[in-house]
């Protein structure tokens, strides 16, 4: 057949700019390449430094020479710049050549902190763990924005769910276990992720069955959880006189921990870190390996599709949604009864959002959504990290705010040049009316 | 022609279904019998569709009663049809482009293997079915990706995966070209011989007349006749569509051309992705002509007159008018120039859907001393003048201040037609200007313009509808990769020798 027209073609939206995105980026990368080369390597300390593997004293790890890494990062820049204006033959490396110089960027910062340091090292296996315990919440707020989405509800109130559980859950806690018993500590536990569902469960009613615009009912969402925990923290957990508790525990995963050197780092965790890989997986499989799954999906992208198969596309919306509101849940527990044992008011901190940041990072998929939560999970492990390290630059020790703005901000760079553009389930924020 | 083998497998009878302030369909009955394509004919608005999608449990009837192979059915929804064997072909596919086709044709019918998806089984029934049926569709592929044609087999796999046997097509044929449309009969032959009952949506009467054992045509929401394909002809089908005699050929004088008053010499330009689509083409329209610009879609057609209208660059050759070079004049300049443009995509530039009628029939003169003052807009001297078309133009709708949207497809191109053809004309662009209206609007349409071309317009027409430019033309131009293959009178035009150009770009065949 002749024609080239596309019904249904939803996914080849026409862009017409004049630079083009891979441009800009190689260029980026070209002006960053010289001056790592000619202006920052000849100007940092000579002095070696060190990557430790583990803790002191007397730690495994690798020493090297500051000037000579950041130069090897900037040729791999240049080549990454150059690749893309290279004959076509050449050109097709250079895609995956700047995706490895915007990874690069992560060990660039690492590098030239530790070179403006005083500290000659530090443990950087310790700094991936932190990474991924910090990842535990977004990860899971991201496999909760997952759930909406793909159903096609956007849920703009994953911070306010959050922070829900992790205040109804601890109030749990702190009043019938006094915070000191295990065995209340994981009838908490489910009390925060049903408070989560119970959370979302509204978002649903407000947005299914009423169909109030899915952003303003998010909205609602998080103002209403702020309330409620503000309310719930002045009223009876601080009235309980509650100031400390006993959390989760550490535990080893068999054989694995084992492992010299970065065993006892990497596979030693707490029980909420652990169900998070789970639900990832979990997440994964259902979603696209099963019946239940593949219908979550076509209502996120064409629900009156799935009303013609029979699907029935309203169940289904509330289904996911109240799934998802079970993961925050989880996720607001976290919060209160792994990292620390109490709550305060606001404890998620954006979170919430920055778990949707991470969910469009990835595209809408499990493991991007979880690659998306454990990039954001480094950016605030190395800003704690680089305020102990004390970074100065020429004898002006830079402020600590800039510090831990400085991973997102090498993160957005990151998300706007190697990983390009990101599209949304076509029907997520559409309300849904059955056919009369 | 596959002969009605055996009993009946579908009755309505006396189905009513009102919609706030329309009664859609009013005491309608209908039988199908097994093996048959019985042909549902109407004007839009008619109630085809809302018929169908009662049967297809999507619609609830306010009275009446369906009957499946004997059995009075009650459908909750569409799972409830499918659990009966009936199988509906949209006439907007209900197809998920991010999914495969596989994907999509399972859907709500999962094969599994315990809790999970079967996708190597699944592709194994799809290709099984594919191969029965003539239906060649790849399990694998993205449906977004695949061409029009290919999508709508994708739908009708997707009903037989459900062991359909009874087929609802719903316009199928209304986004095919030519060589699609018989491509499709011919499956559908093939479907009927395999002992399934299609009804069959459509309003074009050739088509009709092809493919029926039997026809019912609805006019209002009511039934006004059922008669055998045998016996009927265009002419008493379309009657009975409309109500009245309809003017079928449309009549016209001799043209008398005069000055050419659109030239476009090696015009060259780009569609969206940047691929040259008009590839150096020459053309002239005289004054007083209808000049037909014939073709299979996506030749160039619609970067051709966006590019003429000044809408998008050329990237080479020109356009002139009226004696003045406009290659690159904005649509505006144009416009004031005397050049009318009746656009292809009605939603997207012909009208601006929350406007009201009256806004959109004063969009190309809004800002004229007659409609604003010191930058106001004049409301009473705007809704007096669409009163007036709106009279005129004979488009129904509520008043001039109901907003466009609610109006039927054919009323907005009525009003599109309105605003485009009022004023001191010199030349009118016209593309698709009755894709999907009905026999009443089209004739409507065709006679207005037959009407500006006796007053001395230049007309450039650009249609997929071979018999439109045929009817309407007084010289044909058939458009292939860009340029014009080939310019015939219309008198002596034939369908083969015009369909031949269109497949291969050449009067002798394969070029």
């Amino acid at each position: 057949m002749t024609t080239v027209e596309h019904a249904v073609g939803a996914s080849g939206a026409s862009e017409r700019v004049g630079l083009s995105r891979q441009t800009v980026t190689g260029l980026v990368f070209g002006v960053l390449g010289v001056a790592l080369i000619a202006g920052v390597a000849p100007a940092i300390s000579g002095t070696s430094r060190r990557f430790n593997f583990e803790p002191p004293p007397d730690p495994a790890g690798i020493g090297f020479h500051p000037p000579t890494w950041v130069i090897a990062i900037g040729v791999l820049f240049l080549v990454a710049a150059v690749l893309g204006f290279a004959p076509p033959d050449a050109r097709r490396y250079a895609s995956p050549a700047r995706l490895l110089s915007a990874i690069a960027l992560i060990p660039l910062v690492l590098v030239l902190s530790l070179a403006l340091s005083d500290n000659p090292s530090t443990n950087i296996i310790n700094l991936f763990n932190e990474s991924l315990v910090l990842a535990t919440p977004l990860a899971l707020g991201a496999t909760t924005g997952l759930w909406c989405e793909r159903s096609g509800i956007i849920n703009i109130g994953i911070e306010g769910t959050m922070l829900a559980g992790a205040g109804i859950g601890y109030m749990t806690y702190a009043t019938i276990g006094d915070a000191q018993s295990t065995g209340w500590l994981w009838f908490s536990i489910l009390i925060s992720v049903l408070a989560g569902g119970l959370v979302a469960s509204l978002l649903a009613v407000l947005s299914i069955r009423f169909g109030v615009n899915q952003i303003v009912a998010g909205v609602v969402i998080n103002l209403f959880a702020l309330g409620l925990t503000g309310f719930l923290r002045s009223e009876v957990i601080v009235k309980t006189g509650i100031t400390t508790g006993v959390g989760t525990s550490e535990f080893g995963l068999p054989l694995l921990s084992e492992i010299p050197v970065i065993g006892d780092q990497l596979f030693r965790g707490k029980p909420i870190y652990w169900m998070m890989y789970l639900v990832v997986i979990g997440t994964w499989l259902v979603m696209f390996r099963t019946p239940w799954g593949l219908r979550v999906r076509s209502c996120g992208e064409n629900p009156h599709a799935a009303e013609t198969l029979g699907v029935n596309v309203i169940r289904i919306r509330y289904q996911s949604v109240i799934l998802g509101g079970l993961i925050a849940g989880l996720a607001g527990a976290w919060f209160s009864m792994e990292s620390q044992t109490r709550f305060e008011d606001n404890m998620t901190n954006a979170a919430g959002f920055i778990a949707l940041a991470a969910l469009i990072f990835g595209k809408w998929t499990p493991w991007g959504a979880f690659g998306g939560a454990l990039l954001f999970g480094f950016s605030r492990a190395l800003g704690t990290r680089l305020q102990f390290l004390g970074v100065e630059v020429s004898g002006f020790e830079i402020p600590s705010e800039f510090l831990q703005a400085l991973p997102f901000v090498v993160t957005l760079v990151v998300v706007a040049g190697a990983v390009g553009r990101s599209i949304p389930p076509a029907a997520a924020g559409q309300p849904f009316q059955r056919s009369k | 022609m596959a002969q009605a083998s055996g009993g009946t497998v579908l009755e309505v009878e006396g189905i009513t279904k009102a919609f706030p302030g329309v009664v859609a369909n009013d005491d309608v009955s209908l039988t199908l019998n097994q093996g048959e394509i019985h042909c549902l004919l109407g004007e839009n608005g008619a109630g085809k569709s809302t018929l169908v999608n009662m049967v297809f449990g999507l619609y609830r009837p306010d009275q009446g009663t369906i009957k499946v192979r004997g059995e009075e059915v009650h459908f909750e929804d569409s799972g409830d049809a499918i659990a009966r064997g009936i199988g509906m072909v949209h006439q907007h596919f209900q197809l998920i482009p991010v999914f495969t086709v596989a994907e999509n044709i399972i859907l709500g019918n999962e094969v599994t293997k315990g809790a999970f998806l079967d996708l190597d089984t699944a592709r194994r029934q799809i290709d099984a079915l594919a191969e029965r049926y003539g239906l060649a569709v790849d399990p694998d592929a993205t449906v977004g990706e695949l061409s029009v044609g290919e999508q709508q087999r994708v739908e009708l796999v997707k009903a037989l995966f459900r062991d359909a046997d009874i087929l609802i097509l719903d316009e199928p044929t209304a986004v095919l070209t030519p060589g699609e449309v018989d491509d499709f009969f011919g499956v559908v032959e093939s479907l009927t011989g395999q002992g399934k009952s299609i009804i069959f949506i459509t309003h074009k009467l050739r088509e009709v007349l092809a493919v029926a054992d039997r026809i019912t045509v609805l006019r209002s929401g009511r039934v006004v006749g059922t008669t055998t394909a045998e016996g009927a002809t265009q002419q008493s089908l379309a009657n009975l569509m409309v109500g009245r005699d309809v003017v079928f050929r449309v009549d016209k004088a001799e043209a008398d051309p005069g000055a050419p008053v659109v030239r476009v010499q090696g015009l060259r330009s780009q569609d969206d992705r940047g691929v040259e689509t008009v590839t150096g083409l020459d053309v002239e329209v005289r004054a007083g002509e209808i000049f037909g610009i014939a073709g299979v879609e996506g030749n160039g057609q619609r970067e051709l007159v966006e590019t003429i209208c000044g809408m998008r660059p050329a990237t080479g050759g020109r356009v002139e008018m009226l004696g003045q070079e406009t290659t690159h004049w904005t649509p505006r300049k144009i416009h004031e120039l005397g050049v009318a443009h009746v656009p292809e995509n009605r939603s997207k530039h012909g009208v601006v859907a929350q406007y009201t009628v009256a806004d959109n029939l004063v969009l190309n003169r809004y800002h004229h001393r007659q409609f604003s003052q010191r930058g106001v807009r004049n409301a009473a001297a705007i809704n007096a003048e669409a009163e007036e078309l709106v009279e005129q133009f004979d488009v129904r709708t509520p008043g001039v201040d109901a907003t466009i949207d609610t109006l039927s497809g054919g009323n907005q191109q009525k009003v599109i037609v309105a605003r485009e053809l009022t004023g001191d004309l010199k030349a009118l662009i016209v593309a698709q200007p009755t894709r999907g209206l009905d026999v009443g609007s089209i004739e409507f349409i065709h006679r207005k313009i037959i009407e500006l071309r006796d007053q001395g317009v230049a007309v450039l027409l650009v249609s997929a509808e071979l018999d439109e430019i045929m009817s309407l033309s007084d010289r044909i131009g058939v458009l292939y990769r860009g340029r014009l293959a080939g310019t015939v009178d219309a008198a002596d035009a034939t369908r083969e020798e015009l369909g031949l150009l269109m497949a291969t770009g050449s009067a002798e065949g394969q070029s």
